[in-house]
């Protein structure tokens, strides 16, 4: 037996520069860091308010964690029994190592059906194992149909964010790829369509009807999948979700194996701490729970693929494994000062925010160079953890990944910089030249403040230097017991 | 040995060897016959503030409010005329009802509108000719404004409450809990007999452009709800 391999990096990431460099473009769009800042404020002042209503925020926060790691700690009972009751429903039950295995899976149910199109609710498994990709090498068109993916799709887009994949779009360019593309994949958009987002809302809804009414295939993933229940939970806003999950005769769902709850009272906690934490919401517009086939009422051939990919390697690390309690609320993203500037491309991933510089160094490994980086893109302030509805230590999680990659030779100014530091501080007379040395370079800076120091450019590139002193502590001490004598 | 098989059994040796240094028992529970379970999960059940239970309903018919659906408050045996209100108001010509839907709203919506029963709309291209739905519900949430639709006989299939653009949905005041907790420790049935739930808060929104919050996307843009006084 032996612990699970890391993920694969999808060929749309493959190749990506490290953060820094990604992070250094992002901040030269204007555009994008007003939408961004615009976005990240105005839902962070509406999670405050919901959460500021709930008696014990903290005791939910506790609950919340507790039910997912003790799913995480005991795995293995938990995907048997999730398996069993499922089946017990009507369910069809499939397990998947990689994304490889996983969209051929769903392929292959299309290809029985005899489709060539499927309908699509948001889903972060799917975008991970890049399943429209997939589809459609395999000839079968996937239509996103949260309002946000659409966008995403229409521009031929990366998502931005977990819970608002279009942020770093506005009103405007909005309109204007509507007005451009939908025609080309179905109904086109009215032509007196302007950037009210009521109108656009409108335009979506008129779009996706029709492909809703045909469809006969639908795939969505799932925010909770209950062990003793066999129950599937998709939270939504839209009603696009409940069109998918109801209206075609096939569903399929993709599953992360760490999205098995325990038991069906744990989502008391769950749907209190997920809305508001994610849209800012009591209770998001609608919630959709199916327990495999319901006889008469919506698709009545269920199949359910449980997805590995690099989750069961996360799960092996003792400390690492609390990334694995994320329910994806994003939360995280909106009160991070790094993610508010930079957005949500530069983290090479469909994670992002400080959940992605945790995940994506655990998932894939850190062998990349944009994983590598991604530990190294925070200031550690914390806010995240602070944030988070299942208190993931992601400022904990960064310090131990920033050492594994230290550990393996990543950061090589820094790791030589702090041998250096080690040689140095470890001899007293070594460091009375030391010192010396930096008072010189003191006296000859003066009040000018150091930006830059050859050789270690991205350290020094994020930092400024503070001018050395004129003399030592040393030196202080000897003048000041001289001249003052006896004081 | 298929590849799906080979591949169950891959994965759960590798989450067995990650959890190998777990020492701690799983807490896992039996289905009990009756399905309802010990209440293991007590000390999970959130507190709620001293003498919440009074203000519940002023609370539901808030929160309700605050999403921008219509609420109403009526006695239970003025709810046939409220619902042909609130129809009315809303402007349609055609209502879909649910099999098991109360006698007298029926008779109430039969006599103002053209009504298509379940049984006859057969698909959901059929329901999309269709203005307005009417049903029952299972449970009302106060602090959270929300509708739990069980999709029993007086509620229909799943498609009804969703493809026409009105939804009228009667609540019984008695059927109004606090808290989220209390709702889905009521929902929960025996095995193997639960039902599908759609828990809806308000109409069809998105916060996707901009994040500015737009009613009424692909579920029906509008929604009343009828709060019935107990008779």
């Amino acid at each position: 037996m032996s612990i699970g391999p890391v993920q694969e990096t999808s060929p749309t990431f493959v190749g990506m520069p490290a953060f820094p460099e990604a992070a250094r473009e992002a901040l030269a769009n204007t555009q994008q860091r007003q939408n961004l800042h615009n976005a990240t404020h105005t839902i962070r002042a509406k999670r405050a308010a919901v959460v500021a209503e709930v008696d014990d925020w903290e005791a939910l926060r506790v609950a919340g964690a507790d039910a997912k790691d003790e799913a995480l700690h005991h795995l293995g009972d938990y995907l048997e029994q999730v398996e069993e009751s499922l089946t017990a429903n009507g369910a069809i039950v499939h397990w998947a190592r990689d994304a490889a295995e996983a969209n051929r899976i769903v392929i292959d149910i299309a290809r029985a059906k005899e489709v060539d199109e499927v309908v699509k609710v948001k889903s972060m498994a799917t975008q991970e194992i890049e399943l429209n990709e997939a589809l459609e090498e395999a000839g079968i068109s996937a239509w996103e149909t949260d309002l946000a993916e659409l966008i995403v799709q229409l521009f031929g887009d990366r998502p931005s964010h977990i819970l608002v994949p279009a942020i770093h779009r506005n009103r405007t360019e909005i309109r204007d790829v509507f007005l451009r593309e939908m025609a080309r994949f179905g109904r086109p958009a009215p032509d007196d369509l302007t950037d009210d987002p009521a109108r656009l809302a409108e335009a979506a809804r008129l779009h996706l009807r029709e492909k809703f009414l045909r469809a006969k295939v639908a795939v969505s993933g799932a925010n909770f999948a209950i062990a003793d229940t066999g129950t599937l939970v998709v939270v939504e806003s839209e009603g696009n979700g409940r069109m998918c999950l109801t209206l075609p005769e096939t569903l399929i769902s993709v599953v992360g194996i760490e999205k098995v709850l325990p038991t069906w009272d744990d989502l008391g906690p769950m749907l209190q701490l997920l809305p508001r934490s994610s849209t800012g919401e009591r209770m998001n517009p609608y919630t959709t729970m199916w327990s495999g086939v319901h006889d008469g009422d919506g698709p009545q051939e269920v199949h359910v693929i449980l997805l590995d990919n690099g989750r069961s390697h996360v799960l092996a690390d003792s400390v690492g494994r609390q990334a694995l309690r994320c329910i994806r609320c994003s939360a995280c993203l909106n009160v991070c000062p790094v993610y508010e500037r930079t957005g949500g491309h530069a983290y090479g991933s469909v994670y992002p925010g400080p959940i992605g510089a945790v995940l994506n160094p655990q998932l894939r490994g850190t062998s990349s160079e944009v994983d590598a980086s991604l530990p190294y893109a925070s200031s550690l302030c914390g806010a995240c953890f602070d944030a988070c509805p299942v208190r993931i230590n992601i400022p904990e999680l960064l310090v131990e990944l920033r050492g594994t990659v230290a550990e393996q030779g990543g950061h090589r100014a820094e790791s030589a910089a702090m041998k250096a530091a080690a040689w140095v501080l470890s001899d007293p007379r070594r460091l009375a030249v030391a010192q010396k040395g930096a008072t010189t370079a003191g006296k000859l800076i003066g009040k000018r403040t150091i930006t830059k120091v050859p050789g270690l450019g991205a350290w020094t590139d994020a930092r400024n230097l503070p001018t050395p002193p004129k003399e030592t502590f040393r030196q202080w001490w000897a003048r000041e017991h001289e001249e003052g004598g006896q004081r | 040995m298929s590849p799906s098989t080979s591949a169950r059994e891959e994965i759960l040796a590798r989450v067995r060897s990650a959890t190998a240094d777990i020492t701690s028992e799983p807490r896992l529970i039996a289905r009990s016959a009756s399905g309802s379970l010990p209440s293991q999960l007590a000390e999970r059940a959130i507190s709620r503030a001293v003498g919440a239970e009074e203000g519940t309903l002023e609370l539901f018919a808030e929160n309700v409010a605050d999403y921008r659906a219509a609420v109403v408050r009526v006695p239970a045996a003025e709810v046939g005329g409220a619902v042909v209100d609130a129809l009315r108001s809303a402007g349609v010509q055609s209502v879909v009802t649910p099999t098991g839907l109360d006698q007298s709203w029926a008779e109430a919506v039969g006599a103002a509108f053209d009504v298509v029963t379940e049984a006859a709309a057969t698909s959901a291209q059929q329901l999309d000719q269709v203005d307005a739905v009417v049903t029952g519900s299972a449970i009302g949430i106060a602090t959270t404004g929300t509708i739990v639709l069980d999709h029993q006989p007086d509620q229909g299939r799943r498609e009804l409450t969703l493809v026409p653009d009105t939804h009228v949905c009667v609540i019984r005041d008695d059927q109004v809990v606090h808290d989220v907790p209390e709702a889905v420790t009521r929902l929960r049935t025996a095995a193997g007999q639960q039902r599908p739930l759609t828990w809806v808060s308000g109409p069809s929104a998105t916060s996707d452009i901009e994040l500015q919050r737009v009613e009424g996307v692909h579920g029906p843009r509008t929604l009343v709800v009828i709060i019935a006084g107990t008779p």
